[in-house]
């Protein structure tokens, strides 16, 4: 019954009312690509390390916080009656922290043995990564899908025509305050040597800058905002189940968004992530009732997209081409 | 000066397929090892001959078809490519279509087995062409993302494409490994029934205990496959020390000397993905038709990393890595199956070996200590999400410890006894 009225109301908005919806959960959904994004090229940028494993993070942070906020309770548990919505941000707060913590964990012992080695080698490492992790995290969830327990669940706010749900809005907030915050960090003097070391690690090293800790930071800023982007993935209207073993592959589609956006560039995982948003959400409004198109099609707009982009642009919109030499 | 290791006297003797005596003999030997195992006559490997052992054995094989072609690209080319499961997927949607029977929703020409498996090939291959023109433009790990791309799309093709691939979640029945003439005609050759070996080979019978007057339909499977693998694998042994297979090394080693010296670069990009696509379409073709009937959703992104997986660590670049790498890759699940069995009896037994069993069994969420459980779901892994983490364990450990693979371990047995009692 909710999927007829939701259609009517769709047949009855003009076509500029439906743009502007469409565009708006498009944007919404860019946001939590360009979270994903983030995370993964500052890993890049820093390590150079390709991180296939980034889904499997996301989704284990978003289980962390479906266990934290629903089956154990923390921090409720100890401070009792305090709003829904602070103890759920708390519980973020710490998977995000945890997340941080294993990404540390994940550089010391898998990907600091393999500096010097062939990027390739590195970046399948982490496809063992994330066979591991993402099995490691269904058996976890016990293969079903667990809800996150966020306090804003399906409820939408409507201003006139336009609608949009209000964790859609959270999650856009989150992507501005994840920019400030990263804009800050790159001007302190810990973000300095994170920019010192993508830009030439031996020569960061002459310089005094410890490039393991350099390492560290970055894979915990990336697991930090890849457990952000899982979060947000596995709240309605995105998931409206919860996490699930979809969830790892749902973050996969970041990775077009990284490409679009080239893969050494901040700026360009943002912009990529909110392309890649827009585009998948306006496939799905405008071809989903194309019936020769089939099933699915908007799911795989984000992968035409970085092939087209990559035919005409190689390195994609904003990434560094590479000098080559004999 | 004779039968010292590594002396080569002239090019021709270097670059030979055999270039040694052991060499010969080993194979030899290896030969007759695969002919005497599926007919239960090999001393303290029969058991390997039992359908259910012989219906891993044709998986090791068939995968072995659709690796030597991704050694190619990506051990001998340089190319990396996560896209594999999609050219074996191009390749057996190729080989249900002309071979398999039409029905109401789905296409199919029904025609034999010498049409449709070459022809899966030659699919997967102009596939491969028709990529190959971004693999030209794009580079290194933008071609990463490129083919795992071309997965995705894949899976959502597939899932659509209801005439080419059957229903999404129940597939589509595909043609058997049998040659007949034309369509409609009693096979000739049929590789999968049981019963007599084909009529022109029943009144061999050298051995007195070998029974080939009744072999298993996994058995015919085998030879079929074992030939399969034995031709593609001198193929791309030669394809490597041939000019096409030295322009590959040189556009993998340092692509613009390459083209400085002359190697088009993106003509031998081109034959690479052709060629290797190619190899990709048989095995799929095969791999389909022996499993029989195959979902939209086997060929996702995990069969393409088993691939790489089996080329890193048999070792890139060498036809004998591919071999060790596939038989390392699909026994290791069924060993560890084997063993929790054996585990779980000993604990069941109170055997000599039961505190083993308890430390790596969980039995149920009382049981803190222990990985496997051996139920599908609760707590600890069942032993399939165990052999998923063990196989992203077994990739990580290679990487780090021999990144050569099985074939660099082998290369230091090799060294240390070639100067025996002599370390160096």
């Amino acid at each position: 019954m909710i999927g007829v009225l939701a259609s009517a109301h769709v047949v009855a908005q003009v076509p500029i009312e439906k743009f502007l919806n469409a565009l708006g959960s498009g944007i919404a959904l860019g946001a939590i690509y360009a979270l994903l994004a983030l995370g993964f090229v500052i890993i890049f940028k820093a390590t150079q390390v390709v991180n296939f494993a980034h889904g499997a993070i996301a989704a284990l942070g978003a289980y962390l916080v479906a266990y934290f906020a629903t089956t154990a309770n923390i921090p409720g548990r100890w401070f009792g009656d305090i709003p829904q919505t602070l103890s759920w941000t708390l519980s973020v707060l710490l998977a995000v922290v945890l997340t941080a913590f294993i990404g540390i964990v994940i550089e010391r012992i898998t990907i600091r043995p393999m500096i010097g080695e062939p990027l390739f080698a590195v970046a399948m490492i982490t496809l063992g990564l994330d066979l591991i992790i993402r099995t490691i995290t269904n058996d976890l969830l016990d293969n079903t899908t667990k809800g996150l327990g966020d306090p804003w669940g399906i409820k939408v706010v409507e201003i006139g025509f336009f609608r949009i749900g209000q964790t859609q809005i959270v999650t856009v907030v989150v992507l501005i305050f994840v920019g400030l915050a990263l804009a800050w960090f790159f001007k302190t003097r810990t973000g300095i040597a994170v920019r010192a070391t993508a830009f030439d690690q031996e020569a960061a090293l002459a310089q005094g800058i410890s490039v393991g800790r350099v390492f560290a930071i970055a894979w915990a800023i990336g697991a930090g905002l890849a457990a952000l982007g899982g979060i947000f993935a596995s709240v309605p209207p995105r998931g409206a189940a919860g996490v699930g073993p979809f969830t790892a592959f749902f973050a996969f589609r970041a990775f077009p968004a990284v490409i679009i956006g080239g893969l050494d560039s901040v700026k360009g995982a943002v912009f990529g992530g909110l392309l890649v948003g827009v585009a998948e959400v306006m496939a799905g409004t405008y071809l989903g009732g194309v019936s020769w198109l089939g099933t699915g099609f908007a799911g795989i707009v984000p992968w035409l997209l970085m092939m087209a982009v990559l035919v005409v642009r190689p390195y994609g919109l904003f990434g560094t081409e590479e000098i080559r030499r004999v | 000066m004779r039968g010292r290791p590594n002396l080569y006297t002239e090019y021709k003797s270097e670059m030979g397929l055999f270039p040694t005596t052991s060499k010969k003999v080993s194979i030899a030997l290896l030969g007759v090892v695969a002919i005497l195992v599926p007919l239960n006559a090999m001393p303290l490997m029969g058991f390997l001959g039992d359908a259910g052992w012989m219906v891993l054995v044709n998986k090791a094989l068939i995968y072995a078809i659709a690796a030597l072609g991704l050694n190619l690209l990506v051990g001998v080319a340089g190319q990396v490519s996560l896209g594999h499961s999609f050219f074996m997927a191009v390749g057996a949607y190729t080989a249900v279509v002309l071979g398999g029977e039409a029905g109401k929703t789905v296409w199919g020409l029904g025609l034999p087995m010498w049409v449709w498996l070459p022809a899966a090939g030659l699919a997967a291959a102009l596939v491969g062409i028709l990529v190959a023109p971004t693999a030209v433009r794009v580079r290194g790990l933008y071609l990463a993302f490129v083919t795992l791309g071309l997965v995705f799309i894949g899976q959502y093709l597939w899932r659509n494409l209801g005439s080419v691939a059957g229903g999404p979640t129940t597939g589509r029945p595909w043609p058997k490994l049998e040659i007949a003439l034309w369509r409609n005609m009693d096979p000739i050759i049929s590789f999968t029934s049981d019963g007599p070996l084909w009529w022109w080979l029943t009144p061999v019978n050298w051995l007195p205990w070998v029974h080939i007057e009744e072999m298993s339909g996994e058995a015919k499977t085998y030879f079929f496959v074992l030939a399969t693998v034995v031709i593609f694998g001198l193929l791309a042994k030669n394809l490597m020390r041939t000019r096409i297979g030295r322009s590959w090394a040189a556009i993998r080693d340092r692509d613009i000397a390459a083209e400085v010296m002359g190697v088009a670069e993106a003509k031998g990009k081109t034959q690479a993905f052709a060629i290797s696509s190619f190899y990709a379409g048989v095995g799929g073709a095969i791999l389909a038709s022996v499993v029989g009937r195959i979902i939209p959703e086997t060929w996702d992104l995990f069969l393409s990393i088993e691939f790489v997986a089996i080329v890193l660590i048999g070792g890139a670049g060498t036809i004998a890595g591919v071999y060790l790498g596939t038989f390392f890759l699909i026994f290791t699940p069924r060993i560890v199956e084997e063993v929790t069995g054996w585990l779980a009896a000993q604990v069941a037994d109170a055997g000599p070996f039961a505190w083993l069993g308890n430390l790596f069994i969980r039995t149920g969420p009382d049981d803190w200590i222990g990985i496997v459980s051996l139920d599908a779901y609760g707590p600890g892994l069942s032993i399939f999400q165990f052999n998923i983490v063990l196989f992203g364990v077994l990739i990580i450990v290679f990487l780090i410890v021999e990144p050569l693979g099985l074939f660099g371990i082998w290369i230091k047995v090799k060294n240390y006894w070639k100067g025996w009692p002599f370390s160096y």
